[in-house]
């Protein structure tokens, strides 16, 4: 399976033609350029998961994973060694699909959204750049290679949030981006170094032999990289980034924000799963409970929000914690035993990515048409833009968990596997789907029925969008509504034998009674065009509506440990003593070394006569030094 | 006597004296029109021989004329690196070579600096000291000549005059250490003089008068005065052959003697080596502070390289000398094209080689201020670029063996070092000019060498490959 380097390296090529080439491209064939790429390898990436899976399962029952093709490319000892590689197993065959396709709609849906923009070539050099990282993260062969390309899509993220380089809020959240989630990456460096130094090895399987030496330490090391992971996951606290990473273009959120780059938290401890299972079970369990957390904390704060954006953004942050809690409440490798929840979270993970996807192409569509994030300025546009009312609908009801979507069905293997693990954790994260259906229906209502905003719409009327932008929506919808019944549990699960997914209609029938009071409830409140209940209910609890809003000022607590305590009394002194007394001593040196050169400038004085004496004299001198030593 | 051993080992040497005589008979030939198609012909015939002789035909050592004559795949591979390097000299003398008053005496600068190539190989497959002298006479004499090339020029003259003076002095020296060893050792074979070594007061003077003449070749300090000056007044092409070819095959020679004669005296020569890295690095670091030329700051620069170069000969150890010729690698990748530009600068340009002159050349030219621009970031050991993972893998290597300290300074330098060849780059990129030099197009062949030294100085340190096939070789040692 040699050819799937070409995976890798084509959107490589990519990234550099049209990065190098830039504004001497026309911006139509920079797009193409990036589009057939893409679109070739997600040709590949198909082609690999038909030839992967169709080879079949090997004797133990399950599917064998394969290096496709390994590199060393910096050893250290024989074990220890830093590789560029690629590997098949499930979940990165998986990843492979769901990257590859939705960064093909979003490449095509870009032609039509970024139509126009100043800087189209450089965009396309940048999805190029990220897709291929993307790529190169989840087909790692060990740790380390993981790392690199981990830190390429931080990057990739950062250089595409800044796209509208000249908007101020633009600037600081890539900033913000970067910052937050490369302070997190420190974490996941750490526990990378305890790893390879105590079980000697960056693989992901060092043996049996190796971990047992380094049992004491994997905790640890585990714990420390699911900072790394938290940090892009966007799990509570270190969430902050991912709202303001809104300001990138719209299908940049979609693509990077949405689908693919803050799952890998999530594919992080899925691909370190065996090890957590094995020697950090409890690690695990915390990670549980930060997500289950952060699902409901940012469940509550989407209620309140008025940039549609916004709202999507904290829906993704409470589902990427649903992925996150499903994992963590595992208790062994079987999945009949405890270990549903590994296949359930990389269920949704893969319906999430379709329909996220499709919610924020739609989102895209919406604002294209009304040029504007906020609610106020939509309500009513049902009329204007039929297919994109049609597509959103259905990504609502499949992030709501209505059957026979997508999203039912993953939704419910993780609360199954969440009532296995303990009645509470089930009852909360089945109280955190009815909100999501809640807040989501919210939203439908406020974009697409409720109010109109009448004068807006008569100066500027909304229009659908272009087909470059609406056949993407129908493509990913379409995958929404059949996805829930691909038999994924044949596919990947956590101890790699078949296992099939049969529907628990208890845990079915209360989720779709919640899902159904969400929506029913949401209906009650702001679909018609005078929304009493809602604006009671928020002039009643104001404080806790203002403080939801606020997103519970937890940035403001950020910037007040940043700046207050940690600028004020850290930095400012360190600083002083860093401009006074360590550039003071540089000064003297650097002054020091341009006299000294000074003083001994006399030595080439273009005599050669002085010349011949100083070759002597040293080697004299050199003769004397030996002697005496 | 044997011959069939003679074309065994030393087909690398015959091939290049078949390609000497070739280039000698066409001159003689060609007569005018015939020139004109001297380049391309040389360009084939060292590509031929390049490809002919890179690669070690034999794993094991070998010895010829009664142990003269050694034979080792190391030896082979670092042979072939010099060979690249000339190379590339001769595709970026094309420019220089075409002009008026050098076309008629093209030949001669072909025959010169092969004629001092094959000095070089013999010094570096040398198991005789007398077979090492006439090496290394075989490549000083002709690069006299090649200094002095321009030699209507003041400056060349001069500088021929300093070299062949310096070196003829260096040369003295060198015998007069040998001689010492003849008397103590009573033999000058390599593998029997071992035997007789004790570190004795004579032979102490005699190693350091033997290293000083390579000291010289190298332009270790206080044996450099020469360098300065030299490399000013010698043509441009002379000067990068002479700052890459000539030291690499020097430093390799001397590590070579120094591993395998000097073994018993191995602690006297590293303190030796100590007091001259030190000496070496921080003088040279000191004057190319104050440079205003930048073929005189290139000259320091180069010979606070050599420094750097003898930290891997320090280390006395297998992966010193994989360290070393990987480093003699590099820098010749990043040194040859920052000479480049000077050179195809100064050949457009009339001849500005002043930093001053450099002064918004970012403006006029950006794609030779960039690749100027790798080559200094290379030379300074910044990474991505080669010279980072070069450097790195030199002070390994020392810092290996114990020499802590050194590493430390060694590394101080470094940080000064960034300071002038920074500066460099700050004249072309950040510097205003009113009157920069202006736009050209230099020709093909300077543009194949530069291409050539671009990739090495991007590629080499991330591909480990590389490092990893020399070393697999000098193990070999």
């Amino acid at each position: 399976m040699e050819y799937t380097i070409l995976i890798l390296l084509l959107p490589l090529l990519s990234f550099v033609f049209t990065g190098l080439l830039g504004k001497r491209l026309k911006p139509s064939v920079a797009g193409w350029i990036g589009t057939i790429v893409t679109a070739a390898v997600a040709f590949l990436s198909y082609w690999t998961a038909i030839s992967y899976f169709g080879a079949g399962r090997d004797a133990s029952g399950v599917f064998p994973t394969q290096v496709a093709w390994n590199a060393v490319w910096l050893p250290f000892t024989e074990n220890l060694h830093i590789d560029i590689g690629f590997l098949l197993d499930p979940i990165s065959v998986m990843m492979l699909i769901v990257i590859s396709t939705v960064s093909l709609m979003v490449h095509i849906y870009s032609f039509g959204y970024m139509k126009g923009e100043k800087g189209f070539q450089r965009y396309y050099a940048f999805l190029s750049l990220f897709t291929m990282s993307m790529l190169g993260l989840v087909v790692a062969t060990n740790i380390f290679q993981m790392y690199i390309f981990w830190e390429l899509v931080g990057v990739s993220s950062y250089l595409l949030i800044g796209f509208y380089y000249t908007k101020k809020e633009a600037i600081a959240a890539s900033k913000k981006a970067f910052i937050v989630t490369r302070f997190a990456d420190l974490g996941f460096l750490i526990g990378i170094l305890i790893y390879g130094y105590y079980t000697g090895s960056f693989s992901f399987e060092p043996g049996s032999e190796a971990l047992g030496m380094a049992k004491t330490m994997l905790p640890l090391a585990l714990g420390l990289m699911f900072i790394g992971g938290a940090g892009k996951s966007a799990m509570f606290p270190l969430h902050i980034w991912l709202p303001d990473a809104m300001e990138g273009p719209t299908p940049v959120s979609a693509l990077i924000h949405a689908a693919t780059m803050v799952v890998a938290g999530v594919y992080l401890v899925a691909r370190m799963f065996p090890l957590f299972i094995g020697y950090a079970p409890d690690v695990l369990h915390i990670t549980a409970y930060v997500g289950a957390f952060t699902a409901l904390y940012a469940a509550i704060v989407a209620c309140v929000q008025s940039d549609i954006k916004r709202v999507l953004a904290f829906s993704t942050i409470s589902q990427i914690g649903f992925m996150i809690v499903a994992l963590g409440v595992c208790t062994s490798a079987d999945p009949h035993e405890g270990g549903l929840g590994y296949m359930a979270s990389m269920f949704h993970l893969f319906t999430h990515a379709m329909f996220k996807a499709l919610l924020f192409l739609g989102a895209g569509c919406i604002i294209h048409a009304v040029h504007s994030n906020e609610m106020s300025a939509m309500g009513g546009l049902r009329k204007y833009m039929p297919v994109t009312h049609i597509t959103f609908l259905i990504a609502c009801l499949a992030i709501a968990g209505i059957w026979p979507l997508s999203g039912f069905f993953s939704k419910d293997e993780i609360l199954a596997a969440c009532f296995d693990f303990s009645p509470w954790m089930g009852a909360l994260m089945t109280f955190i789907a009815g909100l999501t259906a809640f807040y989501m229906f919210r939203l439908y209502y406020s974009i697409f029925w409720g109010k109109e905003n009448k004068e807006l719409h008569a100066e500027h009327r909304p229009h659908e969008a272009p087909a470059s932008m609406t056949v993407p929506l129908i493509f990913l919808a379409a995958v929404t509504l059949v996805a829930g019944w691909i038999p994924f549990g044949e596919f990947v699960s956590s101890d790699g034998q078949a296992y099939h997914i049969h529907i628990d209609w208890t845990v079915a029938g209360i989720s779709l009674c919640v899902a159904f009071i969400g929506i029913a409830l949401a209906t009650w409140m702001y679909l018609r065009e005078d929304r009493k209940v809602a604006d009671g209910l928020a002039s009643r609890f104001s404080g806790l509506y203002k403080a939801a809003y606020h997103r519970f000022y937890i940035d403001e607590i950020y910037q007040f440990v940043t700046h207050k305590i940690i600028f004020a009394c850290i930095s400012t002194p360190i600083a002083w003593f860093d401009r006074h007394v360590v550039d003071g001593f540089m000064n003297l040196l650097g002054k020091g070394t341009v006299s000294a050169s000074g003083a001994i400038r006399g030595m080439q004085s273009g005599n050669i006569q002085k010349y011949t004496v100083w070759f002597l004299g040293g080697a004299l001198g050199l003769i004397v030094v030996l002697l005496l030593f | 006597m044997d011959f069939s051993q003679i074309f065994t080992y030393m087909y690398a040497e015959i091939a290049l004296i078949a390609v000497i005589v070739t280039v000698f008979l066409y001159d003689l030939i060609s007569g005018k029109r015939g020139r004109r198609f001297f380049h391309p012909v040389m360009c084939v015939l060292m590509t031929a021989f390049i490809a002919a002789t890179i690669v070690p035909y034999h794993d094991g050592t070998g010895e010829t004329f009664g142990g003269m004559f050694v034979y080792t795949p190391v030896f082979n591979i670092l042979k072939g690196i010099l060979a690249v390097g000339t190379l590339i000299v001769f595709l970026q003398a094309d420019s220089w070579l075409r002009r008026d008053d050098t076309e008629f005496k093209r030949g001669e600068f072909y025959v010169l600096t092969l004629s001092t190539l094959l000095g070089m190989y013999f010094m570096i497959s040398a198991g005789h000291f007398l077979m090492f002298f006439l090496g290394m006479e075989l490549a000083s004499v002709p690069m006299a000549c090649l200094v002095a090339f321009d030699k209507y020029k003041n400056n060349s003259a001069e500088a021929g005059a300093k070299y062949i003076l310096s070196a003829l002095f260096a040369s003295g020296l060198m015998l007069f250490g040998i001689s010492f060893f003849y008397g103590t050792c009573g033999t000058l074979y390599f593998n029997d003089m071992t035997a007789h070594i004790d570190g004795s007061p004579l032979q102490i003077m005699a190693m350091v008068f033997f290293f000083s003449g390579l000291g010289f070749k190298i332009s270790l300090v206080p044996f450099h005065l020469w360098t300065a000056d030299t490399y000013q007044g010698a043509p441009t092409s002379v000067t990068s052959y002479l700052s890459v070819i000539s030291k690499g095959a020097a430093a390799f020679a001397l590590m070579v003697i120094l591993m395998k004669v000097f073994a018993p005296m191995v602690h006297d020569w590293q303190l030796m080596l100590w007091i001259v890295i030190v000496l070496s690095i921080t003088v040279a670091n000191l004057f190319a502070l104050r440079q205003k030329d930048l073929k005189r700051f290139l000259a320091f620069s180069s010979i606070s390289q050599a420094g750097y170069i003898m930290l891997a000969v320090i280390s006395g150890s297998a992966i010193g000398m994989t360290s070393l010729i990987f480093y003699i690698l590099v820098y010749m990748a990043a040194n040859l094209a920052a000479f480049g530009v000077i050179g195809t600068v100064e050949q457009n340009s009339g001849g500005k080689v002043g930093m001053d002159d450099y002064n918004g050349f970012y403006r006029t030219n950006p794609k030779l201020a960039v690749v100027m621009m790798l080559a200094l970031f290379s030379l300074a050991g910044i990474p991505p670029f080669a010279g980072f993972f070069s450097k790195f893998f030199i002070f390994a290597a020392a810092f290996e063996q114990g020499f802590h300290i050194l590493v430390f300074i060694a590394l101080i330098n470094t940080v000064i070092s960034l300071y002038y060849y920074l500066l460099v780059v700050k004249a072309m990129f950040i510097n205003r000019n009113d009157s920069p030099i202006a736009a050209f197009r230099s020709d093909c062949s300077t543009r194949i060498g530069l291409l050539v030294c671009l990739a090495g100085v991007l590629v080499l340190g991330i591909v480990s490959s590389v490092y990893d096939c020399i070393n697999m070789f000098s193990f070999g040692m």
